[in-house]
């Protein structure tokens, strides 16, 4: 039973912390890119489009990976590039994969689709009480830790990670060093997509296995309060994202027992827990301030 | 090649004026692209989308959609409005959504708790009631940001979806319509609580279209001849030299949230008193982020959001109307929309930077003997 609960609260938390582990590195980078809900959906509807129709779920997950940094690029070809406004460009991202997503997903509306299977280790997916926990859940459950781990080993560990750092807290002295801040910008801002895009195919593959228009629910958005609310550190985007799953799958739990307060109320409890950690953590200014990456969304136009 | 952007010394005035119609120019040709890739004559396709729904203009017998098309503008307008204070004033609330969908549950309260009460005062008090609920609700992330520096853009779009939720447990359980047949939404409301038509005569705009109208010019006129809208300007652009005149960042914050909520308050309780005439789980189909598209469209200019506001409108109308003529699936509107956003915002480059493609030898050339002379200078 507890394992059981432990696995969903892993399900719910896997797509968050996939999408917003990306986001870390786009605003580790000095980028602040509020297209996530934009480029998950657009994940999630290509991964199940491309399952579907190849009857192969990897390559759904790798279409969705490629059509996530390819749809980031847009933003960035817009934001580097042409230096537009970042908040609002983001938010273009977002208003354009909702509109499309729904579009190309019309033909796949009510589909069964093809889940990605759980991995199964004979032997030790078998031991009772853990097996199942820790050896026989989806691959992309797996991959979203090892991205994590990653990550922080190559933010905090590496000498790129430490240029990327540089490009994002002081994009004006990472230029006179010689650094390239909009290409490292660039890769940033692909990385995330492609994150972004693979939580969206969690969605589409593992979550729910269907497609339902706007499936992403907010979770895009729910991901950049993760990253405020893990202080741009990836190891506790993980903790945020788990935290968060607990209280999803606890609010469905409630709903199933039906304890008397309305559905829409407990749907709305993670929406509300994140407006209430966001509130608290801010309240710590001195935390935020220290680890705010310094360029976070300004413009930068290099000098000639 | 590369793009390269060279900073102008002053602003151009005529890509200020041309941008948008650049803009909606290339979003045209990106459609007809689109509608190809799905099968669609692409001049049919544009010819239904924007001239269609305006036929009324020369045919008497068409001229409802005129009035449809009034009815779609109202509440874009307003809502975008509102929006453009906060932009200006950098406070980027995304919320309108949610605002509007307060504004449209507080209004309801008199129509459907006391359905009996039949007076003229129903009506303002409702619109009253509206105004404050939508003003309520966008005034929780403007505190969040005044007193804990939280950030706005996600505690607003979050309250989005809790509005959403709220309404629907509202329409779906103790407001219920009893006689609905099932069908979650509140009682009819009372003809007492009904917006008033403008011209009855010939289709069914209501008077939430000359809010627009109004709020449009007076915050135009707050904005431009005003010390209030100095203010604003003064702190989105540059909050240390609006601190050192004295203006106050927080009261600023407080007046462009509750402002906005204010007027997309207004907007839900005008469209439920106007053409839905009763609450239910499906008072918006977007109103509150496609207005986000018109106060970027019309360059954050209550006037020229006006014109933004009637060429989204035009967007939806043309929808349902490329669906019916030619089977165009109504979900390509958003995606529409989307791209007209995406090339606002890049157009808008062109007020600020020159755009020059480098790389090729030539180009480079002259770059060189330029920069010299400047140098010689």
């Amino acid at each position: 039973m507890l394992e059981q609960i432990l696995i969903t609260i892993a399900t719910a938390a896997t797509p968050l912390l996939i999408a917003a582990i990306g986001e870390l590195v786009v605003e580790r980078s000095g980028v602040l890119n509020l297209g996530v809900e934009g480029m998950m959906v657009m994940g999630a509807v290509t991964g199940f489009a491309v399952a579907l129709t190849t009857g192969s779920p990897w390559l759904g997950v790798f279409a969705a990976v490629i059509v996530g940094a390819l749809f980031s690029l847009l933003f960035g070809f817009l934001t580097l590039t042409l230096v537009t406004n970042q908040v609002a460009t983001g938010l273009a991202l977002t208003l354009l994969g909702l509109g499309l997503s729904g579009m190309i997903g019309e033909a796949f509306v009510g589909q069964p689709g093809i889940k990605l299977s759980a991995i199964y280790i004979p032997g030790l997916t078998d031991i009772p009480f853990v097996g199942r926990l820790f050896f026989g859940q989806d691959p992309l459950f797996y991959v979203s830790i090892l991205l994590t781990v990653g990550v922080a080993w190559f933010l905090f560990r590496t000498r790129a990670g430490l240029t990327l750092r540089s490009v994002g807290d002081n994009h004006g002295s990472a230029h006179a060093l010689g650094i390239n801040v909009i290409g490292i910008r660039y890769l940033a801002v692909m990385f995330g997509g492609a994150c972004a895009g693979l939580a969206g195919a969690f969605l589409s593959l593992v979550y729910t296995t269907q497609w339902i228009e706007n499936m992403s629910a907010g979770r895009g958005w729910i991901a950049l309060a993760l990253v405020v609310f893990a202080s741009w550190r990836p190891l506790r985007v993980l903790a945020g994202a788990y935290l968060f799953g607990a209280v999803s799958i606890g609010q469905l739990h409630a709903q199933a027992l039906g304890i008397g307060i309305p559905s829409q109320l407990l749907s709305a409890l993670p929406y509300l827990a994140t407006i209430v950690v966001l509130v608290l953590i801010s309240r710590n200014r001195r935390l935020t301030m220290i680890n705010t990456p310094a360029s976070l969304g300004r413009p930068f136009v290099p000098d000639r | 090649m590369r793009i390269e952007l060279v900073r102008r010394p002053q602003h151009s005035a005529l890509f200020s004026a041309l941008s948008p119609f650049i803009a909606l120019g290339l979003t045209l040709v990106a459609g007809a692209i689109m509608f190809s890739l799905l099968g669609k004559n692409p001049v049919d396709a544009l010819y239904y989308y924007f001239i269609d729904p305006l036929t009324g203009i020369w045919d008497p017998g068409n001229r409802w959609q005129l009035h449809e098309l009034a009815i779609k503008a109202a509440p874009l307008i307003l809502i975008a409005v509102g929006l453009s204070v906060c932009y200006l004033s950098n406070n980027w609330n995304i919320g309108a959504e949610g605002q509007f969908i307060i504004g449209a549950v507080v209004g309801s309260f008199i129509p459907v708790v006391f359905p009996g009460w039949h007076s003229w005062i129903v009506l303002p008090l409702m619109l009253l009631l509206g105004m404050l609920g939508g003003a309520a609700y966008a005034a929780i992330p403007a505190f969040f940001k005044v007193k804990f520096n939280t950030n706005e853009i996600l505690t607003s779009l979050m309250l989005v979806y809790v509005a959403q939720l709220f309404n629907d447990w509202l329409v779906r359980g103790i407001w219920r319509n009893p006689e609905g047949m099932s069908f979650p939404g509140t009682i009819r409301f009372s003809e007492w609580a009904i917006l008033p038509q403008v011209w009855p005569e010939s289709g069914r705009a209501h008077w939430g279209f000359v809010f627009a109208l109004v709020a449009a010019v007076v915050v135009w006129f707050m904005l431009s001849k005003t010390l209030k809208g100095f203010e604003v300007k003064v702190l989105g652009q540059s909050p240390r030299a609006g601190r050192f005149a004295g203006f106050s960042s927080g009261k600023v914050v407080f007046f462009a949230f509750l402002l906005s909520g204010a007027l997309a308050g207004l907007a839900g309780i005008s469209e439920v008193a106007g053409p839905i005439e009763h609450l239910n789980e499906k008072i918006s189909i977007g109103y509150g982020f496609t207005a986000i598209i018109v106060a970027f469209l019309g360059r954050l200019n209550p006037l020229g959001i006006v014109a933004a506001g009637i060429i989204l409108a035009l967007t939806y109308l043309g929808g349902e109307s490329a669906q019916i003529a030619i089977g165009v699936s109504d979900k390509a509107v958003r995606a529409f929309q989307g791209m007209l956003l995406f090339f606002v915002l890049a157009c808008d480059t062109l007020i600020h930077y020159r755009v020059r493609i480098a790389g090729a030898p030539a180009a480079k050339a002259a770059e060189t003997k330029a920069g010299e002379a400047t140098q010689g200078a």
